[in-house]
């Protein structure tokens, strides 16, 4: 497999602030991937994924984007079509007064023929399940559809990498299982690399790769089973582990053995059953 | 209360004035304004009236809905009415005390500015609930085309538009939130002086500017992440077309209008 | 005497238009003094409209709410009073914030009661000292702290009041896990501090089972269970069947006894399974 996305030695500093928010960032995201990136409070993962579509740029290092360089002007547009972004708020992403409409907004500024956006457009709602709701106004959805509408409205460029900063942070946990079911799927049955940013662990189970950060860099990376049976790190960078890493973790302290790499519900009262037995 | 502000919502359906382009639909309310402004008389009063009627019934807008629009704009209804009442002399005088006296031309006027008003906002209405704020604007623009020629900023001043458009009922529940958590920490809204009222908005005006700044720049980012770069290059999914039951609404509405002014310069 | 009590109490959201909607419907309920009450439901249960009662906030369609055995909603004295006794902080607070300073920020309640300046102060520095906000934050504008911060600040503001009775809406909604367990350890400090009564409502049944004492299910306007929360989350089918989740630990603990592991039904929590495990293995079972 070939990489999508390389971050090199990034360096990012806010104007007027003296810390680096990212301090020699790296790392590699590979095509068809479901990545999920880790980190608490001012990890500066949310600074990182700003940078993976050229809103922001490094002020030293380098980011590729499908061999393309951030901070080639020239290219920006085709960057941002590759790599589509998806925020915390559904609210303040969404620019029409109709679902449909919204979703129709980036093909437009693409400069595409209409019969061409309204295929798009009808493709990307049926894709997130939300095409019954193309004539609603979005202010009276729920969150989780709202949410949803706004990954239609990223599909609708036909990105190769999708990257969600937080999406369901707002979300009830109702919500929450819609959002992450609907880009679990995207990246399995339509092969669209997903970069998730959560602090929720549990979303970071089924992950092909887990990277965590702290204080600008990656402090750790791996399979989420590689990732998760480190507890003492992951605590001590101001995360939790799922709780049934948790729960393992606990009972080896207290003298139990256990196989490496257990996470789900299932490993778990398997791995326990069989120590005890 | 602030939910009873409908301005600038939509009510999605399939009548025949749904499907009207918005331009039409525009230069239609255009005229009905213009007629507004030129009737004079119960006559045509009583056929714009009906005329409206007509519209919303063939809009399928429940009447209700429409009426529910107005409830904000009453306490300005009832002042001009109000003072139009007193302030109007002429005819016979019905009642008089002190300096203030009823009219038989007051009560005339203060009853058509009534309506005037009224149906000005009922008409207006009935363009925002029937069209879409996107089709709107996006007629607006066509409309207002030609100024690009003189360097007016029309795509973007179509697209503020529709943004703020958008935005209106997230903010109106924002402002609701924060009344509410307001009132939770005691703050009194409803009693007290004038000033002591005003200074008591405070706490809920800062916090809906901050978060308007806030929301602003997170749109903003959004908006770039899908590739906006302006109007230039940009297509629609939705090309406004002009059918023929447009030009002929057109038409009957100028007909209309025509009608109308003939009737006030016959003396109606 | 209960100090909060709901007779039929019924709320119903545009009574009259074609909008109308039964955001509650006879709900019935009394929570004691010093009582850890958590509240659970989807969006659209009604359990943020009731939390709204509790403060006078919305007035019932039907029913009435007492607080130490009065009406809340008797008297317009009464109705402004009982938001100084229930203190409800909503969800996301930090939206809320207007003053200069932080200090003044959460100066804003104790000054709505009309409190002297001595006993405005002393409540500020308390409640900043409750939920973690250092005294050297006091003058900066709330807008330039971190996010973190302005969550404690908002909820400090609330505290500040002194209320009896503590409603938090969804308090850790978007924090990070350490953000979380230190709101949760400041709440539970509050409480044992004042022994105030908390109602705590959130979607996370984690944070849920770690410390509430009692749980009342919210589903279609309706209370659906009002239990223990061993006996709550014993009910994992009936939860999942209204859209609400159950800790992963009631998951593997069910798994386990499928397994013939018997581990016992009042394991939610990781540190409770994991000694009822440690008791297995040693030939024991307890609870």
């Amino acid at each position: 497999m070939s990489s999508i996305i390389q971050v090199k030695d990034v360096v990012f500093r806010y104007e007027g602030e003296e810390e680096p928010v990212l301090n020699k960032t790296t790392l590699e995201i590979e095509q068809g991937a479901f990545v999920v990136i880790l980190g608490h409070n001012g990890s500066g993962k949310s600074t990182l994924a700003k940078h993976l579509n050229g809103i922001l740029t490094p002020d030293e290092g380098s980011i590729f984007v499908d061999g393309m360089d951030t901070r080639d002007y020239e290219k920006l547009l085709d960057i941002r079509r590759t790599v589509g972004m998806v925020f915390q708020n559904p609210d303040n992403q969404m620019v029409a007064s109709v679902v449909e409409d919204d979703v129709a907004f980036a093909p437009e500024n693409l400069g595409l023929p209409p019969d061409e956006i309204r295929a798009r457009v009808d493709e990307a709602l049926k894709l997130v399940d939300m095409y019954e709701y193309r004539l609603h106004a979005p202010h009276l959805l729920s969150g989780g559809q709202k949410q949803r509408v706004a990954i239609a409205g990223v599909i609708a460029m036909r990105p190769r990498c999708i990257v969600l900063d937080e999406p369901t942070a707002m979300l009830d946990p109702a919500g929450r299982h819609e959002v992450i079911g609907t880009i679990k799927r995207l990246c399995r049955m339509n092969g669209i690399t997903i970069v998730l940013i959560t602090h929720h662990m549990n979303e970071a189970i089924d992950a092909d790769r887990v990277f965590v950060m702290s204080n600008g860099k990656v402090v750790s990376e791996g399979t989420p089973k590689e990732v998760f049976s480190n507890v003492e790190s992951l605590k001590a960078e101001g995360l939790t582990v799922p709780d049934t890493a948790e729960l393992l973790y606990e009972l080896k302290l207290a003298g139990f053995e256990f196989p490496a790499g257990t996470l789900t519900v299932e490993e778990c009262a398997r791995a326990i059953s069989s120590a005890l037995k | 209360m602030l939910k009873d502000i409908t301005l600038g919502q939509y009510f999605p359906g399939n009548s025949f004035i749904h499907r009207l382009d918005p331009r039409t639909k525009l230069m239609c309310t255009i005229v009905y304004i213009a007629a507004l402004f030129v009737a004079k008389s119960y006559v045509t009063y009583g056929i714009l009236l009906l005329m409206l009627c007509l519209s919303v019934a063939v809009s399928r807008i429940k009447p209700s809905a429409l009426l529910k629009g107005l409830k904000p704009l009453a306490l300005i209804i009832v002042f001009t009415a109000i003072l139009n009442l007193f302030y109007i002399k002429g005819g016979k005088e019905l009642v008089s005390f002190w300096v203030l006296s009823i009219t038989t031309e007051g009560i005339k006027t203060a009853l058509f500015m009534v309506f005037r008003i009224m149906m000005l906002i009922t008409g207006t209405f009935l363009l925002t609930y029937t069209t879409t704020p996107m089709a709107l604007t996006d007629g607006l623009e066509i409309i207002l085309n030609p100024l690009k020629k003189i360097h007016v900023p029309v795509h973007e001043f179509a697209m503020m538009m529709s943004i703020a458009l958008r935005f209106i009922p997230t903010l109106i529940e924002e402002a609701d939130k924060i009344t509410n958590a307001q009132k939770a920490r005691g703050a009194d809204f409803e009693t007290g002086k004038l000033t002591e009222r005003a200074k008591a908005l405070l706490p809920l005006l800062v916090p809906l500017f901050v978060s308007a700044f806030r929301r602003a720049d997170e749109l903003a980012i959004a908006m770039e992440s899908r590739c906006y770069h302006g109007g230039e290059g940009r297509t629609r999914m939705k090309k406004l077309s002009m059918k023929a039951s447009d030009f002929i609404t057109i038409f009957a509405s100028l007909v209309f209008l025509t009608g109308i002014i003939v009737l006030v310069q016959f003396g109606f | 005497m209960p100090i909060i009590k709901t007779e039929a109490l019924t709320h119903v959201y545009s009574k009259g238009s074609p909008f109308e909607s039964v955001a509650l419907e006879n709900i019935n309920i009394e929570i004691a003094q010093g009582e850890f009450v958590g509240l659970i439901g989807h969006t659209g249960s009604g359990k943020s409209t009731f939390v709204q009662h509790l403060n006078g906030l919305l007035l019932p369609t039907n029913g009435r709410v007492l607080m130490d055995g009065a009406d809340i909603n008797s008297s317009k004295k009464l109705r402004h009073e009982i938001r100084f006794k229930v203190g409800l902080v909503f969800q996301y607070p930090e939206y809320q914030l207007f003053e200069e300073t932080v200090y003044k920020d959460i100066s804003f309640g104790p000054r709505n009661m009309k409190l002297s300046k001595q006993e405005i102060d002393e409540r500020v520095r308390e409640a900043a000292g409750f939920v973690g906000v250092p005294e050297s934050l006091f003058e900066k504008s709330p807008l330039e702290i971190s996010g973190g911060q302005k969550r404690r600040v908002a909820i400090a503001g609330v505290i500040a009041m002194r209320p009896d009775v503590l409603i938090l809406d969804e308090p850790t909604a978007g924090l990070d896990p350490e953000g979380c367990e230190s709101i949760l350890n400041n709440i539970s400090d509050y409480r044992r501090a004042t022994g105030a009564t908390i109602i705590l409502v959130s979607h996370s049944m984690e944070d849920i089972a770690k410390i509430s004492e009692r749980l009342i299910v919210f589903d279609g306007g309706h209370i659906v269970m009002d239990d223990s929360p061993m006996e709550v989350f014993s009910q994992a089918d009936r939860l999942r069947s209204i859209g609400l989740d159950v800790p992963v630990v009631t998951d593997i603990a069910t798994r386990l006894r499928e397994l013939s592991i018997y581990v016992p039904e009042c394991c939610y929590t990781v540190s409770q399974l994991r000694d009822a495990i440690l008791s297995l293995k040693k030939g024991g079972s307890s609870c």
